[in-house]
């Protein structure tokens, strides 16, 4: 019966697509309306109120000043984390003593939850206690402990410097190792090849490697602003998105608002999901993503 | 490079080993020392809290053995590894035949669903945070089954990407000659396929176990008012954080229960994981 074996593939991928339709299809049918909705901030929905949300959102003081930051954080936080990948990859692909061990420690800030590791910093950064505050009165950076300059958190400018470290910190293990896999894919001969053309290892890194390793760096980049785009416990765990909401990203100002309106929350929501979507599209274009499915 | 073809090691490319050796062990370290000092205040006396000194002039395990009364800590990881197992359990029953599926067949609506499996691995829940939270609200389910499937959902790509790679390596013929063997084909699935897909399947199972332990963000809005003995572990740690004061011992005691086994688990998947997350869009 050719009716019956068309419906074969949906016995075996149906629970996949019931799974994603109730974890990722109907939430954003459920945002989408509430975008629409007078909803408090207990979720009790009084009704539909038309662009009202969106307009809320638009009005806030804060709204441009989180966007352009949510762009600085991601942009910055990427851009950072790739350089210094490439780098550490160069590393952890020489043969080496203790390579085994050295990659396992390595992999610490990936596996740890990010929860954990913004509180050891948040902790690190106590400006009368915190250990890098007393390290850097050893050092004679910090004058007095205590004061407002060891106060790291407290200063929308310097907390955000420090929160980028730590986004920068636990995104380099999934980085490092994407760069790794990719320089691991390239045949030996081709650094041969260069040697005898009397390429330097620099100039060899810059015109062999370096392309070679495009599309490795392409994912990479592209997971990456996915994530850092969607971060939430570093700023939540460090300072809240304070003072006021000066060192909030998009998604820190969405769960805040959430407490307030839920409607405008949701409105938040889907100007996010909006900007996901346009990366989405940009993630597929670049990585041809159609050639590995019909391999 | 083969090493046969290159004359014997000279001093100066020895040192040059051990100068790329020393980069990588003070790297190391730079990694470790957050987890570390977890450890240090961990063990740190309530009294020399308030101390400017790196190490403690004493060690205790106070913080650990006061860590389980009153607390309720340990509901909490009974919760977490409730989320965790279940989580797990369904990912495990869901993509195991659409990875196979896939791997196995051409068919209308192949490259649809490949897709519509690559678009969730880019959405993150906090990207539908709202939705989430009123869909399961609407239906009045209960935060830990809620957590179990949103969890589950937001791993699944991984899964299906991971377990698709590790099912197109293995041949075919395997499975036919198993097949004319005499095992029948959910024999030859169970006996030579499943056994030879085992490590895929492992690192599965894993990477979703660790991502469901470790989140956040919708463990923290679905379980928002509950007793603390019914909140995950990550949301849990965060009642040592008062609005005056901080209770770092008994903070990161749990944070190092919390962190330490998913760091051992990590360790066995991470040669393969970096295919998992890159698989679908890496040519």
């Amino acid at each position: 019966m050719p009716a019956l074996r068309r419906l074969t593939p949906l016995l075996w991928l149906g629970p996949a697509i019931a799974l994603i339709g109730v974890v990722v299809l109907w939430p954003v049918v459920v945002m989408v309306q509430s975008s629409f909705q007078n909803i408090g901030g207990d979720g009790f929905v009084v009704g539909y109120d038309g662009t009202d949300d969106f307009r809320t959102l638009f009005d806030e003081p804060d709204f441009i000043s989180v966007l352009e930051r949510t762009v600085l954080w991601v942009v910055i936080v990427v851009a950072v984390t790739v350089l210094i990948s490439l780098a550490l990859a160069q590393l952890f692909n020489q043969t080496f003593p203790g390579r085994t061990v050295t990659r396992w420690a390595l992999i610490i800030p990936w596996a740890a939850s990010v929860m954990m590791t913004a509180l050891i910093f948040r902790w690190a950064l106590d400006p009368n206690v915190g250990v890098i505050n007393v390290i850097l009165h050893h050092l004679g950076v910090v004058k007095h402990l205590g004061s407002s300059q060891a106060y790291w958190l407290g200063n929308p400018t310097s907390a955000l410097a420090w929160m980028m470290a730590v986004a920068v910190f636990v995104s380099l293990p999934f980085t490092t190792y994407a760069i790794l896999s990719g320089l691991q894919g390239i045949p030996g001969d081709v650094y041969e090849a260069a040697a005898i053309d009397g390429a330097t290892s620099w100039k060899g890194y810059l015109a062999v490697t370096l392309p070679l390793l495009r599309p490795a760096i392409l994912v990479a980049t592209l997971i990456n602003v996915i994530n850092v785009f969607n971060s939430f416990p570093i700023i939540w765990e460090m300072t809240r998105g304070g003072p006021g909401y000066e060192t909030a990203t998009s998604t820190i100002f969405m769960v805040e608002l959430k407490q307030g309106n839920v409607g405008e929350s949701a409105a938040m929501s889907v100007i996010n999901f909006l900007l996901v979507i346009v990366i989405v599209v940009v993630y597929l274009g670049t990585t041809r993503w159609k050639e590995q499915v019909d391999r | 490079m083969s090493a046969a073809t290159l004359p014997a090691p000279r001093p100066r490319r020895h040192l040059r080993t051990w100068i790329v050796a020393g980069a990588a062990y003070v790297v190391a370290l730079i990694f470790l020392l957050p987890y570390l000092e977890m450890i240090v205040m961990a063990g740190r006396p309530n009294d020399e809290l308030g101390d400017p000194t790196i190490f403690p002039k004493h060690f205790t395990f106070s913080n650990f053995t006061t860590l389980w009364s009153g607390t309720g800590l340990g509901g909490s990881i009974g919760e977490s590894l409730q989320i965790a197992a279940g989580a797990t359990a369904i990912v495990l029953l869901v993509a195991l035949p659409a990875g196979y599926y896939t791997a196995r067949h051409r068919f209308r609506g192949r490259s649809g669903f490949l897709l519509l499996v690559l678009a969730t691995q880019m959405f993150q829940p906090a990207a539908m945070l709202v939705g989430v939270q009123r869909e399961f609200s609407d239906f009045g389910i209960a935060s830990t089954l809620a957590l179990i499937i949103v969890n589950a959902g937001f791993n699944l790509a991984f899964a299906v990407w991971i377990l698709n790679a590790f099912f197109s390596s293995i041949p075919v013929e395997l499975e036919e000659a198993a097949m004319v063997d005499g095992l029948g084909r959910v024999g030859a699935l169970l006996r030579i396929t499943l056994p030879l897909a085992a490590p895929g399947i492992v690192t599965a199972l894993i990477f979703t176990f660790i991502s469901a332990w470790n989140e956040f963000l919708v463990a923290l809005t679905l379980s928002l008012g509950e007793p603390t003995s019914q909140q995950p572990l990550t949301v849990a740690i965060n009642q040592y954080i008062g609005e005056y004061s901080v209770d770092w011992g008994h903070l990161f005691a749990a944070g190092l229960v919390a962190t330490v086994p998913v760091i051992i688990l990590f360790a066995f998947i991470e040669r393969r994981v970096v295919g998992g997350l890159t698989a679908g869009a890496v040519k």
